[in-house]
């Protein structure tokens, strides 16, 4: 008998329905990261802001005359301000290669070739990155305010900015969704990693740098919408009902991101295909 | 999950086009191919990877309908891919992963619970043999490992049809024969229906049984090898000294098949009823040395030849 005919025996075991792709993707980019130390020491290193902030509410709330640590609503705003920091390194880290490295071994085929669409796909990518960015914005974020009420034995903080919880999560989910649309997006422009890092960098500092010029030469308030992330912080003021230092209105910051993540999705459904097709 | 009916076509294309923006890739086919193991042979530029893309659902054909184990693959392109394995051409792999990862990982993406799929990987690399190689990370394989991997991930979900684009690209010829003799087996001990796509003419006539020949997009010939290849008749071998084209010419012309190949030899089809005698009388009436002259048989060379039309 040929050496060939010892493995293969027919399956007659379960199958699941369709579906379950996109979990199936997230899952395995997450342990694939996980599996990672200099990843991993990222992860607990952008948590070290947390760490900074939990001692400074025990102190507000513990040392008499710290009245200068006790918290606001402005001190969770600042909190995933400077998270951005992090959010950029990981998503740097994770998403750069999402794409960019199945367009570089010609992986897509392989998955658009099992039964999963390409919302799939893409819906795996992108919760792959948007797990690891939740875990170092929203989750830490909740966290301090689960400390403030533990360090001050009751709810009133809570009670007293009814609207942080749904601040935190709304002003975490928008920094989330447009670090992963941005970075998922230009992953599949490029077959290189690094490439895509370059452009997510470029997206983040040079579109930051150049509307800070136009806007310091022009005085026009406007160009600020050249930058996602200065943009991002026009509509994370109102989130925290701070006053913005900006005198874009609100609705026009809000259109600039969405027109943004429209622009991602749009490339996305044209760069994820088992086949490209040059016409 | 029904077993498909062995006496029903595992796959019906009915006059199906396929664009690249203005190029027709495909133009009006029309075939059904039963199961078994299935030839689809083409010169490059055929058509051949576009056809399989398409029954995968990868290419939306501009009109026609395409059937595949009963499945229309417009309407339900994911029950399609559920029950095909496809092995592609070119080098595809997940990077970083090993390859029971990689394969267990792309049984997971078919269907199977995690563990089952993992269990299967370890059976269907050992029987592509992998075995010994499978915790290696694939980007170490070598050609020829690249090329098993890839058939292990296309039958780790243990599909009832397997399309198999350019199978033995890039192997030695060891490599290559036991890769011919897997699909082989595949085909006949598995009993999974196979469409193997290849420019090889032996590698088609080694492993399948039926032949589809596409040309410039089109279906030149299809049918069973054996009845292609024509059992009545005879075939010979002949090389001449002198004005070789006037010769086939004047073989045309006495209503003989001749296809001359790119050493200078000619394959001439001659009816049973008459002799290689005929190839002497003739080659003395044009002034032509017979130097060669050898009794052959039929092969699928022949069929190609014919399919594309070739001098």
């Amino acid at each position: 008998m040929p050496i060939h005919d010892q493995g293969y025996r027919h399956y007659t075991g379960e199958r699941t329905l369709h579906g379950r792709g996109w979990w199936v993707i997230a899952r395995a980019g997450l342990m694939d990261r996980l599996r990672e130390r200099r990843f991993l020491g990222l992860l607990l290193f952008a948590w070290s802001l947390f760490v900074v902030r939990a001692v400074q509410l025990y102190i507000g709330e513990t040392i008499a005359g710290a009245a200068f640590f006790t918290p606001t609503e402005r001190t969770f705003q600042l909190f995933l301000d400077q998270q951005r920091l992090f959010v950029f390194f990981i998503t740097i880290y994770a998403g750069a290669g999402l794409i960019a490295s199945d367009r570089q071994s010609h992986a897509l085929q392989i998955y658009l070739s099992k039964p999963i669409t390409r919302n799939d796909y893409i819906g795996g990518k992108l919760l792959t990155l948007a797990i690891f960015l939740v875990a170092v914005t929203w989750v830490p974020a909740m966290l301090l305010l689960v400390l403030q009420v533990l360090f001050s034995g009751s709810l009133a903080f809570v009670a007293d900015h009814p609207r942080l919880v749904f601040a935190i999560t709304l002003a975490s989910a928008l920094q989330v969704a447009l670090a992963v649309l941005t970075m998922v997006a230009l992953s599949s422009l490029s077959r290189s990693r690094r490439f895509a890092s370059m452009l997510y960098a470029g997206v983040v500092f040079l579109a930051a740098a150049i509307a800070r010029a136009l806007q310091a030469s022009t005085g026009h308030p406007g160009w600020v919408l050249l930058s996602p992330e200065n943009t991002l912080l026009v509509v994370n003021d109102a989130i925290f009902g701070g006053v913005s230092d900006s005198t874009v209105p609100l609705a026009i910051a809000i259109g600039a991101l969405v027109a943004l993540c429209a622009g991602c999705i749009v490339i996305l459904e044209r760069r994820v295909r088992a086949v490209d097709v040059v016409a | 999950m029904t077993p498909p009916d062995p006496s029903a076509p595992a796959v019906v294309l009915e006059h199906v086009t396929v664009r690249y923006g203005r190029h027709e890739a495909l133009r009006d086919v029309s075939a059904a191919l039963p199961s078994g193991a299935i030839g689809l042979l083409g010169p490059n530029g055929a058509g051949k990877s576009t056809l399989i893309k398409a029954l995968l659902g990868l290419l939306p054909p501009a009109s026609g309908r395409m059937r595949v184990l009963g499945h229309d693959v417009a309407e339900s392109p994911l029950a399609v891919r559920a029950r095909v394995g496809y092995m592609p051409e070119s080098d595809a792999h997940i990077p970083g992963m090993t390859a029971v990862s990689f394969v267990s990982y792309c049984g997971e993406l078919a269907g199977l619970p995690r563990a089952n799929a993992m269990q299967r990987a370890h059976e269907v690399l050992s029987y592509v043999g992998l075995g010994e190689a499978r915790y290696r990370n694939i980007e170490t394989y070598s050609t020829g490992m690249k090329q098993r991997i890839k058939l292990a991930q296309a039958l780790v979900h243990d599909p009832d049809l397997l399309f198999l684009d350019e199978p033995t690209n890039g192997m030695d010829p060891k490599g290559r024969d036991d890769m011919l003799a897997l699909v082989r087996d595949i085909a006949t001990t598995k009993a999974i229906t196979l469409i193997l796509s290849s420019h090889l003419l032996p590698d088609v006539e080694y492993a399948c049984d039926h032949v589809v020949v596409l040309h410039k997009g089109a279906v030149a010939t299809q049918g069973p090898i054996s009845a292609l290849k024509g059992t009545s008749g005879r075939v010979f071998e002949v090389r001449v000294k002198g004005d070789e084209s006037g010769f086939a010419d004047a073989l045309r012309a006495e209503g003989l098949e001749c296809h001359a190949d790119d050493v200078g030899a000619m394959r001439v089809f001659v009816p049973e009823e008459r002799g290689s005698q005929l190839l002497f009388q003739l080659a003395l009436r044009h002034g032509v040395q017979v130097r060669h002259l050898r009794a052959s048989v039929p092969s699928l060379e022949d069929v190609f030849a014919r399919a594309l039309g070739e001098p």
